[in-house]
Parts: structure tokens; C-alpha cells; sequence
């Protein structure tokens, strides 16, 4: 058994320690708002973050958290949908089928920490989401409108 | 074209013993309290009566079957939705329809997914069964839903008048408020009153000058659900004792499974039983992960590959290149093709080849099944319910209505979960059956499964000889269409397939809107057992590429400007050149695009709308961006336009992604892409500027899901040849490889 912290709360984990954490979190936690999209990091739709990281969690093996490492989802990004970049995204009604976009929101706000005012250079390459909708310009303009705090 | 014909529909519906008049007739019939609730539904005819009767015998079925429109006490107002939320919106325009006729404040809108039911939410376009394709999800609400939102007012109204003691025609309904005078009062104070009154007969609906909702950007309903984690799509679902089961499927299609060695499979911790199925050897176990680690610890699999396909597509296309050059069936004849194209001034020839195409939705293919006390409930996002239900019903011995079917959000689908086979959802049907309905099953594909698992859009290739005559019109056009019909063997093909032509093979090539009198298509349809499927857009994917690339040869062999030249060619077409002259003022047509850049266009009508589609490139250092696409669309009237416009951007990448990467090829017939590595999706940085243009218009709406999606590949094509004298025709284009 081991521990993980997530979204501010323990769990105690039983699973195979090669069990990536995208499948913990999904199956033994119940935080199904992290996607499975390609299980090789390729289309981002697995995003969480770690200590502040966003990090595709389908190839991240349970064994390699720390119980003290802190893990947030899309569930645990803010109480209530009010983070900033979630605003962005209701206010250009950003989502299509929306299963690509708990990932791409979370890929989003931890480029906002680190980059708080990213290019479209920026962007293009830090948020390599795969989105099959198509809703990337509204990704953009969400990411832009997130960063100018004109979201409300 | 229509996937099926109105006279179509009316056979299998005859065929079906089913009451078209009454059904088409929109009388109304009330169906009583539920609840305290005002249900209102369309009735259906004599069949729907019985089935109701039948419904409230039985004390376990559900309080309202056939309603579209509960008000509740509480002052929700929920449109159930008869088709499936893919991405395209229709949880937010179905509830606009209904709630412009109701006249209902938007904040107290919300939708649930509709239970499969064929009778009562039927695709009026092409039922009798319960579907969502062919862009037809607003275009056959449309009356429906806003009649059930006005006989809902109607009954509102009267319920106020009469507690208030006023005439009905006293009253005004604003923004969900009922006023008479001093009276004011809300939907969910007269719910349960109204609810007793019978379902007017007939009913007013408004002029479209006095809608207030329609034509507006009102948010969409489902924006916070997909923003918080919250949206529920089949592959979030949880039952007690569930498994999950992955299937090891054959490498080459059409081959089944001989022999396995499952021992190390089941030392895998977590797997619980490996089953054989007839799509190949399922695995099941307690989560997703260990099922996966099981199926690769499958050992000493052995295939029978007599009927399997070991063709590779450079064969299948040598192929079909040969049958290019013999005749086909006609699917168009119009003048004398070959005689014109005897008397041209001057004669172009051109071949394109288009590639298997992969839907790779986000969400793979999945869904739940589970055994019931009196029959099965499948959870699943999928298009075709009632075919799923019943060939689910079919598999377990049960009868159709044994079988639930929960509606999820699905996770983009692209025609891939309208599958006529059902095929996921029988695959889960069939490991159910094999353990005996011990736990609930859920299937789940990965990408790799998605990739390689087949019902792509069919490999096409082209073949065109089109003429101009000394003053540059065209003199003739014969074009040889060589593809898979993926109509044959379906319950569909006695609709879609005349004289043995597949329409949806030829669709916006045989029916083109261009005025070409010496006009000949024939089609080909080889049988490869490779299975395909309509992809967004379906033949359009293809027809549209070569005829508006061909038009532009045309143009430029003549000396003529290509909006000029197909303007022309549109002079009876007012509603195609309307689209086309608006596209040109907003793209600034005539300006030059100067030294690096290059602009080219397309016009298109696909599932009753047309689209019109401006692109602009510029090339750097050999190489070739696609800065902006401008586009115009005539959709009918515009329900919601930002959700149009969304579905304008989202075909365009859609269609960029096929023009620029997506292809799926085989050797000895396997497939060789597996995942998003190498069956490559558009991505932020490759996605252009895109602008949406809608005409106004008075008419009732038409498709939008996927007209955006033709047009995108020809206008590159035709950017590319403005800017650097090179034509690209085949796709996709690689311009990774690809030096200006």
C-alpha cells in the first residue's frame, strides 16, 4: 500500500506499482475528470499536476509519487470552476465534446504560472493537446484572455 | 444529398407498419401529469397510443415515454434530447428551439438525454430509427421541438388564465414569466395546473422577426460540465462489480481466432477470465490497466487468415487504378460527355488518391453493459441507440425494448459511433453473453485498438477528363470514381444503393451544382475486406476535393478568375453564388496576394448547406503555412451562430488534419499506424486563423456539423497552386516533404 496526496486530501493506493497514475486516479480515487486519450503522452488529455507540474499522468508509474508530492486534477483546480482559466474557457464557450479539455485546461494553468503572458509562440509550443474538435482557436484566445485577467 | 430520401423513409416506415400520417400530421396529444410536471410530447399515431397504454400498465416503466418538454415546480425547463452530444452542440441548440417558442428565460433551460426509443424519437430524416448523422440533428427538431414549446406556452397560458379569472389572449410571456395586468407569474407555478389541461390541437408558432433566443449567442448548456471535470462520458462510468475487458483483435481484417494460450494472462493480478469472442480473445479484469497488462501476456495466438485481407495499399490502389479505366456504373449522365470532350480546345487530365482515414475521436470507443432483473442497460455516447439496442437484443436472446440504453456525452465520434454493425457495443454484448452475465462488462479500445480497428473512411481514387471549348466553357466532364461501399450489407442498402451506386460514394461529385451540360461519373465500388465508414463529411471528403480542385484547373486553363468562372457556372443558383459573392467581399477576393503568399477557394453544398471557403498561405523558406481561412455559410436560419462558428473552425482543422497528415496504409494487410504518433492529428501550432460568415436567411435550418469540413483540402490545394505553380492533388498533402 502506499500514499498518494491528492487535490489536498490522502489516499491510501492499492495497485500494482507499474499501474500509471492516470489509471489510480480514474479507477481507485473515482477523479474521473482526468481523460485517457493515447496512454503514450502524446495527446495530453491525462493532464494533472504534480508539485505545480503539468505532467501526463498515463505513463507516470504509481511507484515514481511521493506520498509528499502534492497531485491536483481538474477536480481539485478550484472549488467551484472558478479558476481563471475555467473562466476563460465558459466565456468563450471553449469546449466541443470537451473530453480533450480538463487536460488542456490543466496543461493551461500551469504554463499561466510559469509564463503568465505566453506568445502565440508560446503557446504553440507548450500546448501540444490534442484536441480532435478543433477548438484551438478558441484555446488560444481563452489562454490570452485567462492571462489579461478579463475573464471576471 | 440526403442519406435517405423523404419517399425512402416513407417505404421503410410502410415497411414497418408504422402511422406515417399521423406522425408527419403534428397533432398534438396530451399525455397527462407526471409528477406534477407539464409533459408534452408529439403523437406519434396509433402504434405510440398502444405502446403508451402499455408503458403505464406496466408499473416499472417510466412516467413519460414520448415527451420532449418537462416543466417542472421548481421552474427547470428540460428538453429531453433524442440525439446524441458528440461536440456539435445540440444540448444547446435543441433547448433554443424549444425555449424560443416557449418563451423561456434561458438560465432556467436543461437537457437529459432521451431513453432509445425508435417510436417516439425517431430521426424524422432518416428513421425509423433513433440516430444522429448526416447533420440532421437540428434540421429534423426543428418543427418538432417548436411545437412541443409552443403547445407547452399554450397550456401555460391557460393555466394562468384560469386561476387568474383573465382571458388567455390577456396574458404575455417574457424571459419565463406569464403577466396579465397586476398578475405575474413563473413556469414552475402553473407546471403542475397545466399539466391537466389537454394538448392543444393546433398551435401558433412565431414569425421568425419576432424570435428573441434564436439567433443569438447564447451560452452553450454544457460548457461548465466539460470545464470542471464533471461531464460524464461512457468511460467514466462506475458500476459495483464491474469489469473492464480489452480484446485482442487479429492483425489483418477478416481473420478469426484459432488458438490462445491464456495461462500467463491469468497470472496477470487483477484479471479475472479471458473469453473468445468473435471479434477476437477478450480480457477481463478488476481495472483498466491490469485487463491491458493481460491481453499483451496473451501468448501462442494463432489466426485463421483464409478470408482475411492481405492486399497492402499500394496494390489496392494499382487496382483500383485499372478500374478507372474501364467503365463503371453511371451514377451521372447528362449531354455527351465524350463528344464534348472530343470537340474541347483543350482537355486536362488528373488523377487523386485519397487514403483510408482513421474518426480517432478523443475519447476512444467504449461502453457498459449490465445484465437487469428483465433484460440489459447498455451506457454508452453513441449514434444509432435503437440499432444498438436492438442488435444487443439480437445477441442476448432479449426483445429490443428489454434493452436500456443510457445516452453519455460522447467524446468526439465523427461518424465512427454510428456503426450500422453496432460493433463496440456488440462486442460488449458478446463478452456479457460469455460469462454469463456474471458482472457488468465494460469494453474499453485503446488508441492502438482505435487506430487498427477498421471502419475507416474508404480509400478512394479519382479519375477526371474535363474540356474547354475555344471561348472557355466547360465541354465536357467524365469522371471515374473508384471505393468501398460501405453501404452494401447494411439494413440501409436498399435505400442508399440504386442500380448498384452507392450515393454516398458519389454525393457532391454526381450531383454537383455546377451548370456542365456534357457531364458523365461512373462508380466502382471493389469489395476489399477492409470495413469502412462514412467520416465527417462522408463522400464529400472526396467528391468536393476533386471537383473543386478540377473547377479551378479549369479557371486557370481558361484564362479566368476561379470566383468569376464558377459564378458562371452558378447563374441559376442564386443561393450557391450568394454564398460565394459574400465569401469574396469578406476575404477581399480581388486583392493580389503578393510575392510568398497564395489564395485559393471552394465552394461546396453538403447536407443542404453550402460553404464557401477562402484560404491563404504564405511560403517561407520553401516551406508552406496556412495563415487563415475565411469562410461564408448559408445554414438556413442560424439557431445559435457561435455554435455554428464553432463547428465552421472545428471542420476546417478537421479537414486540415486529413489535407495536411491523416492516412492509414497497409502492407500485406496490416495496418501500420497505431497511435497519434504516427496517424497524425492537426495541433495548435498547424491551426490557421478561421472566419465565419453566415448569411442571413429565412429558411429552416439545415446541417452544420459537418459541411465545414469539404471545402478545406481544394482551397489548399488551389492556395498551393497560386502561390507556387505546383498542383497538389492527392492526399494528404505532406508538405513536411513538400519544397515551393
Amino acid at each position: 500500500m502506499v500514499q498518494l496526496t491528492v487535490n489536498g486530501q490522502t489516499h491510501d493506493i492499492e495497485a500494482e506499482p507499474d499501474m500509471p497514475l492516470l489509471w489510480v486516479l480514474r479507477e481507485q480515487i473515482g477523479l474521473t475528470g482526468t481523460k485517457f486519450g493515447c496512454g503514450i503522452a502524446l495527446c495530453g488529455a491525462c493532464t494533472v499536476h504534480i508539485d505545480g507540474v503539468a505532467t501526463r499522468s498515463c505513463v507516470m508509474p504509481l511507484s515514481a509519487i511521493g506520498a509528499e508530492q502534492k497531485i491536483v486534477t481538474i477536480e481539485g483546480l478550484s472549488p467551484d470552476g472558478s479558476h481563471p482559466v475555467q473562466k476563460a474557457w465558459l466565456a468563450l464557450d471553449v469546449p466541443q465534446c470537451g473530453y480533450c479539455q480538463t487536460g488542456m485546461i490543466m496543461a493551461v494553468a500551469s504554463l499561466l504560472e510559469t509564463n503568465p503572458t505566453p506568445s502565440d509562440d508560446d503557446i504553440d509550443a507548450e500546448i501540444t493537446n490534442i484536441c480532435r474538435c478543433g477548438t484551438y482557436n478558441r484555446v488560444r484566445a481563452a489562454i490570452h484572455m485567462a492571462a489579461d485577467g478579463k475573464a471576471g | 444529398m440526403h442519406l435517405i430520401t423523404p419517399d425512402q423513409y416513407r417505404q421503410m416506415l410502410a415497411g414497418m407498419g408504422a402511422p406515417l400520417a399521423a406522425s408527419r400530421r403534428h397533432f398534438l396529444k396530451g399525455l397527462g401529469a407526471a409528477g406534477g410536471a407539464l409533459v408534452i410530447g408529439l403523437n406519434l399515431g396509433p402504434r405510440l397510443a398502444l405502446a403508451e397504454e402499455a408503458a403505464a400498465a406496466a408499473p416499472a416503466a417510466p412516467p413519460m415515454p414520448n415527451a420532449f418538454v418537462r416543466i417542472a415546480p421548481d421552474n427547470t425547463v428540460t428538453v429531453l434530447i433524442k440525439h446524441v452530444d458528440m461536440g456539435q452542440g445540440v444540448t444547446t441548440g435543441l433547448p433554443t428551439i424549444v425555449a424560443e417558442e416557449l418563451d423561456a428565460d434561458w438560465s432556467q433551460m436543461r437537457t437529459a438525454f432521451a431513453p432509445a426509443d425508435a417510436k417516439l424519437y425517431n430521426n424524422l430524416a432518416f428513421g425509423p430509427v433513433q440516430g444522429t448523422g448526416g447533420s440532421t440533428s437540428v434540421a429534423n427538431s426543428w418543427d418538432q421541438l417548436r411545437r412541443a414549446g409552443a403547445a407547452a406556452r399554450a397550456m401555460l397560458v391557460e393555466a394562468a388564465a384560469k386561476q387568474w379569472g383573465v382571458a388567455p389572449d390577456s396574458i404575455t410571456v417574457s424571459k419565463g414569466v406569464l403577466t396579465s395586468g397586476s398578475h405575474s407569474g413563473t413556469f414552475g407555478a402553473f407546471a403542475e395546473a397545466a399539466a391537466k389541461l389537454p394538448v392543444p390541437a393546433e398551435v401558433e408558432l412565431k414569425e421568425p422577426k419576432d424570435f428573441t433566443l434564436i439567433g443569438t449567442k447564447l451560452p452553450r448548456l454544457d460548457s461548465t460540465v466539460k470545464t470542471d471535470g464533471t461531464a460524464t462520458y461512457a468511460l467514466d462510468m462506475r458500476r459495483p462489480g464491474m469489469l473492464t475487458a480489452v480484446i485482442r483483435r487479429p492483425d489483418r481484417f477478416g481473420a478469426t481466432v484459432n488458438s490462445f494460450d491464456a495461462a500467463a494472462a491469468k497470472k496477470v493480478p487483477g484479471v479475472v477470465e479471458v473469453v473468445a469472442v468473435p471479434s477476437g480473445i477478450a480480457v477481463l479484469a478488476t481495472n483498466t490497466w491490469a485487463a491491458i497488462q493481460g491481453r499483451e501476456a496473451l501468448a501462442g495466438l494463432e489466426w485463421d487468415e483464409a478470408k482475411a485481407e492481405k492486399r497492402g495499399t499500394a496494390e489496392l490502389f494499382d487496382e483500383y487504378r485499372k478500374l478507372a479505366a474501364s467503365p463503371g456504373l453511371p451514377a451521372a449522365r447528362r449531354g455527351d460527355a465524350a463528344k464534348g470532350l472530343a470537340g474541347a480546345a483543350k482537355t486536362i487530365e488528373a488523377e487523386f488518391s485519397f487514403p483510408y482515414l482513421a474518426h480517432a475521436p478523443m475519447e476512444p470507443l467504449n461502453c457498459v453493459i449490465e445484465k437487469t432483473a428483465d433484460g440489459a442497460t447498455i451506457w454508452t455516447g453513441s449514434q444509432f441507440q435503437t440499432i444498438e439496442q436492438a442488435i444487443t437484443a439480437g445477441i442476448l436472446g432479449l426483445r429490443p425494448e428489454q434493452v436500456k440504453i443510457e445516452s453519455l456525452y460522447a467524446g468526439g465520434s465523427f461518424g465512427r459511433r454510428a456503426n450500422t454493425a453496432a460493433d463496440y457495443v456488440a462486442e460488449a454484448a458478446t463478452i456479457l453473453k460469455a460469462i454469463d452475465g456474471r458482472a457488468p462488462v465494460h469494453l474499453v479500445w485503446t488508441r492502438e485498438d482505435d487506430i487498427k480497428g477498421g471502419y475507416y473512411r474508404p480509400m478512394f481514387y479519382h479519375k477526371v477528363r474535363a474540356g474547354l471549348t475555344a471561348d472557355g466553357k466547360i465541354a465536357g466532364w467524365e469522371q471515374q470514381i473508384v471505393g468501398q461501399s460501405f453501404m452494401a450489407g447494411t439494413p440501409f442498402e436498399a435505400f442508399a444503393i440504386k442500380e448498384g451506386v452507392d450515393g454516398t460514394s458519389v454525393e457532391g461529385a454526381s450531383d454537383t451544382n455546377y451548370d456542365i451540360g456534357n457531364f458523365a461519373v461512373d462508380l466502382h465500388s471493389p469489395k476489399v475486406a477492409v470495413p469502412t465508414l462514412w467520416w465527417r463529411s462522408v463522400g464529400h471528403t472526396h467528391t468536393a476535393h476533386v471537383v473543386e480542385v478540377m473547377i479551378d484547373e479549369l479557371a486557370r486553363a481558361a484564362g479566368r478568375d476561379p470566383v468569376e468562372f464558377r459564378l458562371e457556372l452558378l447563374k441559376d443558383k442564386p443561393r450557391h453564388a450568394a454564398v460565394l459573392k459574400l465569401l469574396a467581399e469578406k476575404a477581399s477576393w480581388g486583392a493580389k496576394a503578393g510575392p510568398g503568399k497564395g489564395r485559393g477557394v471552394a465552394l461546396h453544398e453538403s447536407f443542404n448547406t453550402v460553404v464557401g471557403s477562402v484560404i491563404d498561405i504564405s511560403v517561407v523558406d520553401g516551406k508552406i503555412k496556412v495563415e487563415r481561412v475565411v469562410c461564408a455559410v448559408d445554414c438556413g436560419i442560424a439557431i445559435n451562430p457561435d455554435v455554428i462558428a464553432a463547428q465552421i473552425e472545428g471542420g476546417v482543422g478537421f479537414g486540415l488534419g486529413a489535407a495536411l497528415h491523416d492516412e492509414i496504409t497497409l502492407e500485406d494487410g496490416v495496418v501500420e499506424q497505431a497511435n497519434f504518433d504516427t496517424y497524425v492529428p492537426l495541433r495548435m501550432s498547424e491551426m490557421p486563423k478561421v472566419e465565419v460568415h453566415i448569411l442571413p436567411s429565412a429558411n429552416a435550418p439545415t446541417g452544420i456539423g459537418e459541411p465545414g469540413v469539404p471545402g478545406v483540402a481544394p482551397a489548399l490545394s488551389n492556395a498551393i497552386f497560386d502561390a507556387t505553380g505546383q498542383r497538389l492533388r492527392s492526399l494528404p498533402f505532406r508538405l513536411e516533404d513538400f519544397k515551393a
